[in-house]
């Protein structure tokens, strides 16, 4: 047991935590936007695959990790729309219509990775680049927090500073405003003439903005490639963290944060023998807790669930 | 004076095909308070939808000074000066005051809401028309009288000319009534239309210059206030003349059926919502709740069904209490639920009618073969219930959803009282449904009451109350300020005036409610 | 015969005209990306008919996807999104090669327990979201998406630590007994007997969602929750009745696709089924009695693709691209939502229909 404790207090491991919490934490973001204007967004799995392989895609043939980065940011924002579109414009259900683009993302990018590489698993045989990790100035000479702030990805940057402008975006600007309403009571939306699925869908595509930030660290930051089905539930994740942080974005990251925890912890205890199966089910057994624990408390005072 | 909006031949029809609008013409001048008037599902919200570009209309024109315009959105009705106070507020709870009033139409300073300039905004416009409200109030923390406040702020500060207020006193306390009427008054001094959407004819009477009169989807006339009275206003809604009271057979009450004792609930904001109510309902006795919207009503109903659980105190049937019982055991004691939200609890929409009559008898075993639903036991079943409650329907297969109102409520009320109901809860029972259901309602209540039953009726209509009630129990801010026994002659302002808390009954009059054992 | 309503030609006039759109994107497709557009597109749609032995393909998915395509029905006419069938379908496999491979018993027997032993399995996987819903109304889709991989990373577990038959060159189980397996009675087909316990599970399923109370139950939940509560139904028992039977199906179907097709238990991801399972109920409008008509038509398409693959240059994750647009398409009500607004209109205004 000391061993894990020695593990777990050190730099190196609190550093990997933030960078593999990145991905999620984009995930929640990306939830966190359409999900206070009112929409479930289960789809941010899928919005993150294509945007991944697009990441890789783009960087590959531009020779650019930006142009590669702005291209996933446009799948993730294409994608959106289209879940917007067939969502809000033609009145499908949400959910069904999200497990069919999940389903369509994970089809989608074998079959574009196939006729691209002639490979139906990793992207192995594109030369695509990698965004780079940046050294803070001043931040890095600060003891232990330097260690652990600095020298992250770009994206991780942006993650963070993201939390705080999602914050601030929520409760001061006029969209931000509307995104709130639209959630909470659109029907007086509706009344004041503004159209609920307008700003639906554009907290939708806000939200795929995110996704393919998330999307491209996946392939271009965690892993130096697309790889099938890389993903693997973040984007579910970040539906149980959006839930447990009540839609805050401070608390939601911090749930997200747990789960990144949880994940950089079930990576390292590999190193002391535990069986790999078992340590990798210990974010989602822990996601599983901690919503039934969480949803238990937030019920209505006395009320009985449906 | 000429017309300031023209509504021709407007025609509405709803997707499960009722017409809710039919070839109707309206009128409005400017400067007026024009009341339009009928009865609950007459069609008249709908038509002020449409004006408000909520609802497309399918037929029809409106013309505004003598214009044809065309409204495919509330905006565009709001560009042309018409504004619109709903009866179920339009707010953001968690929003401010101001943000509210200026909601859709901010001021940005940056990338930011302009906070000053809207408080400042919001300011004037009170002190203009001279509404006391703090805008950087919360508006979910706000009294209903104050939030209606915002609503019609709201529509001044987007230039409304014209306002529209959809059944505004339904909510109110007679008082703010008063404020409300004061506030329209200086409204139209200073040159303001308002349309104002009522049923209660002595509000008409007071406040308006002209009335036109709906019943059905169609409009029936147009008067000046002053050249009618209010009884030829209620032929022309109802068609004939109002029944008046059902003769009620008066007999001794024997044993109580339904007794709450020290009832108390407090909801998450540790407001007292149930504040210590005691009362009983005894076999044969039909007793009305009365109280402005929110005052424990609901509360006190969720606790009686089960729903909610008490903090502290005690419901009985037949003189058993039923902490701990499911809502299938209370069902099981011979209790019915009559819910003011039909659409919400007491239906399943897309469910066939048979399949919506037999929820509650599930532990019935007459609807069985051998453990599995007999279907034609069930339909034969569904088909005596829809020709005893004249369920207007194609088929016992039809899905309720497909149904009217007042057709949805029969389907409820057949599945309700056909199950050997011993004691009845009704919450609004006639509440938006027409006149016949209305009626129909009305007279099986009765009837069960003869036959012994102990009925607990909520209603938001005080003649529905007088007329079937033996006793009305009269809550406020969740506690009993008044248990009337002499229903025949309390008078609507003496009502109102325990239902806001004006003037509150003495402990020993409050007492009787509990075993009062009337007559 | 019962007339059948307009609602039922509107879905299916819906169900028609997405399948023909989805499968026009699918020609789109193969005409921009292929050097041989004509013999893929041909492979596609009639591939499965060109042997028996294709065909019997078709019927051996078919018979796979029934089983989750029916888990699914049931849990959604519940209303309850759990998407544990894929889960389920996985756990339940991996149970019955345990059972199979280490318990000793008649052999007969053995099948039986195996099978009974996957929809326990199954059972328990989904019972999980199930009651965290009811007792603490923790989202069910949520919780039972992380379940499927816990689902996945405990049977690789199982399989790597105890069922792994070390003889063998890759990672798989030890041989399942013969005699355990189900029969495969058609000639030059794998098709199993397991078609008949699709046979009997989905009558079962139809007169227990149509002609018990349970079922009944389950469909007021799924209709609205709200009611069901009124009216003093035990919702939190439909809640989890609804998602175990969904879970016993669907590790049933695990286990009747472990002893139908294979020698061992060799998957080392999710296969999948669980999710076809979805499509198979949206397409069946959450009824059993029409799940094997869309699981045969999902298990045509998806063998003809695969026959595609083979022959062309076309890939077959094409057909994963072309069932999602049609399941997209086909939840778009507003299709013909719009459309149907205007016959009752129209209705309504030649009965002169008032309130």
């Amino acid at each position: 047991m000391g061993r894990v404790f020695n593990l777990i207090f050190t730099v190196d491991f609190i550093s990997s935590v933030i960078r593999v919490t990145t991905p999620i934490l984009f995930a929640t973001l990306a939830v966190l936007l359409s999900e206070r204007a009112g929409v479930v967004n289960i789809s941010v799995e899928g919005a993150m695959l294509i945007s991944a392989l697009m990441g890789v895609v783009g960087s590959a043939y531009s020779g650019s990790p930006w142009i590669g980065l702005l291209v996933a940011v446009l799948s993730g924002i294409i994608y959106s729309w289209i879940l917007a579109f067939f969502h809000l414009r033609l009145g499908t259900d949400i959910i069904l219509t999200g497990i069919a683009l999940n389903l369509l993302a994970s089809g989608l990018t074998v079959f574009v990775l196939f006729l691209l590489t002639g490979d139906k698993g990793v992207s192995t045989g594109l030369p695509s680049k990698v965004l780079p990790n940046l050294k803070i100035p001043i931040l890095k000479d600060i003891p232990i927090l330097g260690g652990i702030l600095s020298n992250q990805n770009v994206l991780t940057y942006i993650a963070l500073v993201s939390i705080f402008v999602i914050n601030i975006f929520l409760d001061r600007t006029r969209l931000g405003v509307y995104i709130r309403a639209a959630g909470e009571a659109p029907n007086a939306v509706e009344t004041a003439g503004k159209s609920v699925n307008r700003i639906r869908r554009t907290a939708l595509i806000l939200g795929g903005i995110f996704a393919g930030c998330g999307g491209a660290f996946m392939s271009m930051a965690y892993l130096s490639m697309f790889t099938k089905d890389m993903v693997a539930g973040r984007g579910f994740i970040a539906l149980a963290a959006e839930t447990m942080g009540k839609g805050n974005p401070l608390l939601s990251s911090i749930s997200a944060l747990l789960f990144g925890f949880a994940d950089a912890l079930s990576n390292n205890l590999q190193l002391f023998r535990i069986p790999s199966e078992i340590t990798r089910i210990i974010p989602y057994l822990l996601t599983v807790v901690a919503l039934a624990t969480y949803s238990g408390r937030m019920q209505d005072k006395d009320r009985i669930p449906m | 004076m000429p017309d300031l909006i023209q509504m021709k031949e407007i025609s509405k029809v709803y997707g499960n095909g009722i017409y809710a609008n039919r070839h109707v013409n309206f009128s409005v001048r400017e400067g007026e308070i024009h009341a339009l008037v009928g009865e609950n599902g007459a069609g008249k919200s709908t038509l002020m939808k449409v004006l408000y570009g909520l609802e497309e209309m399918d037929a029809g024109e409106i013309l505004i000074n003598d214009r044809p315009v065309v409204f495919h959105s509330p905006q565009d009705a709001m560009s042309l000066g018409i504004g619109m106070v709903h009866q179920h507020f339009m707010l953001v709870g968690s929003l401010t005051v101001m943000e509210n009033v200026v909601f859709g139409y901010e001021s940005v300073k940056g990338i930011f809401i302009d906070r000053k300039t809207a408080r400042q905004k919001v300011l004037e416009l009170s002190e203009l028309f001279n509404f006391k409200i703090d805008p950087d109030m919360i508006t979910a923390d706000l009294a209903v009288g104050l939030k209606q406040k915002v609503e019609i702020l709201k529509a001044l500060y987007r230039g409304a000319k014209v306002l529209i207020l959809d059944e505004p006193t339904a909510v109110l306390t007679p008082q703010e009534t008063g404020e409300l009427f004061n506030q329209l008054k200086v409204l139209k001094e200073q040159g303001y239309t308002v349309i104002f959407i009522s049923h209660k004819l002595r509000e008409v009477k007071e406040i308006s210059d002209r009335i036109s009169v709906m019943r059905r989807g169609e409009m029936i006339a147009t008067v000046n206030t002053e050249d009618v009275s209010q009884q030829e206003i209620s032929s022309m809604m109802v068609g004939s003349s109002s029944s008046g009271i059902i003769e009620k057979d008066k007999f001794p009450v024997l044993e109580n059926r339904l007794a709450v004792s020290n009832l108390v609930w407090t909801d998450a904001n540790k407001k007292k919502l149930v504040d210590d109510i005691s009362l009983t309902v005894g076999a044969g006795e039909i007793v009305g709740i009365a109280g402005v919207e929110g005052n424990g009503q609901d509360e006190l109903i969720e606790i009686i069904t089960g729903i909610l659980k008490p903090d502290s105190g005690e419901v009985q049937l037949f003189e058993k209490p039923t902490t701990g019982k499911s809502i299938r055991d209370l069902r099981d004691m011979g209790m019915s639920y009559i819910p003011s939200d039909r659409m919400t609890l007491g239906i399943a929409k897309d469910m066939s009618i048979e399949d919506n009559l037999i929820s509650i008898m599930l532990n019935n075993k007459s609807i069985y073969n051998f453990n599995l639903l007999d279907r034609k036991k069930i339909r034969k079943m569904a088909k005596n219930l829809i020709s005893d409650y004249s369920i207007r329907a194609t088929s016992e297969k039809t899905e309720v959803g497909m149904l009217s109102g007042g057709n949805i409520q029969r389907v409820v009320v057949a599945r309700e009282f056909s199950s050997g109901a011993k004691i009845i809860i009704a919450e609004q029972p006639t509440r938006g449904i027409d006149i016949g259901a209305a009626e129909f309602i009305h007279r099986k209540l009765i009837q069960l009451r003869n036959d012994g039953c102990a009925i607990l009726l909520v209603s938001a209509d005080l003649e529905e109350l007088k007329r079937l009630s033996d006793r009305i129990i009269v809550l406020y801010n969740g506690q009993i300020t008044a248990n009337i026994e002499d229903v025949l002659n309390v008078s609507e302002i003496e009502l109102g005036n325990y239902m806001l808390g004006v003037k509150k009954q003495s402990d020993a009059e409050i007492g009787r409610a509990y075993n009062a054992k009337t007559k | 015969m019962r007339k059948l309503s307009k609602v039922w030609w509107f879905n299916i006039a819906t169900t028609a005209l997405a399948i023909t759109i989805s499968l026009l994107i699918a020609f789109m497709i193969i005409f921009m990306v292929s050097d041989q557009p004509l013999d893929a597109v041909n492979s596609l749609l009639f591939g499965p008919l060109s042997s028996l032995r294709n065909f019997g393909t078709v019927i051996e998915t078919m018979i796979t996807i029934s089983f989750t395509g029916m888990a699914v029905c049931v849990m959604f006419q519940g209303g309850q999104f759990n998407l544990g069938a894929e889960g389920a379908f996985f756990i339940g496999a991996i149970t019955a090669s345990a059972i199979t491979t280490k318990l000793s018993l008649h052999p007969g027997m053995l099948m039986f327990v195996a099978i009974v032993g996957g929809g326990l399995a199954g059972m328990l996987l989904c019972y999980i979201p199930a009651i965290l819903r009811a007792k603490f109304n923790a989202d069910e889709m949520v919780s039972s998406l992380m379940l499927n991989y816990v689902a996945l990373y405990l049977g690789l577990y199982l399989l790597n630590t105890f069922l792994r038959d070390p003889n063998f060159g890759m990672l798989a189980s030890y041989k399942i007994p013969p005699d355990a397996k189900l029969t495969q009675f058609i000639p030059k087909t794998r098709i199993h007997t397991g078609v008949f316990i699709v046979a009997i599970l989905i009558f079962l399923i139809y007169i227990f969602i149509y002609r018990t109370r349970t079922g009944y139950s389950i469909r007021v939940l799924g209709n609205n929750p709200n009611f069901a509560h009124y009216s003093g139904i035990k919702v939190g028992s439909a809640i989890v009745i609804s998602q175990v039977v969904g879970g016993a199906i669907a590790g049933i179907g695990g286990s009747v696709e472990l002893l139908g097709m294979y020698e061992r238990f060799q998957w080392t991801s999710l296969p999948g089924y669980g999710w076809d399972g979805v499509i198979i109920a949206i397409l069946a409008r959450n009824k059993p009695q029409y799940v094997p008509i869309a699981a045969l038509f999902l298990s045509y398409l998806r063998i003809g693709s695969s026959i595609m693959a083979r022959l062309t240059d076309v890939p077959y994750e094409l057909i994963i691209v072309i069932q999602s647009i049609m399941i997209v398409l086909i939840t778009a009500s507003a299709l013909l939502g719009r459309l149907r607004h205007k016959m009752v209109v129209k209705e309504a205004i030649a009965h002169g229909q008032s309130i």
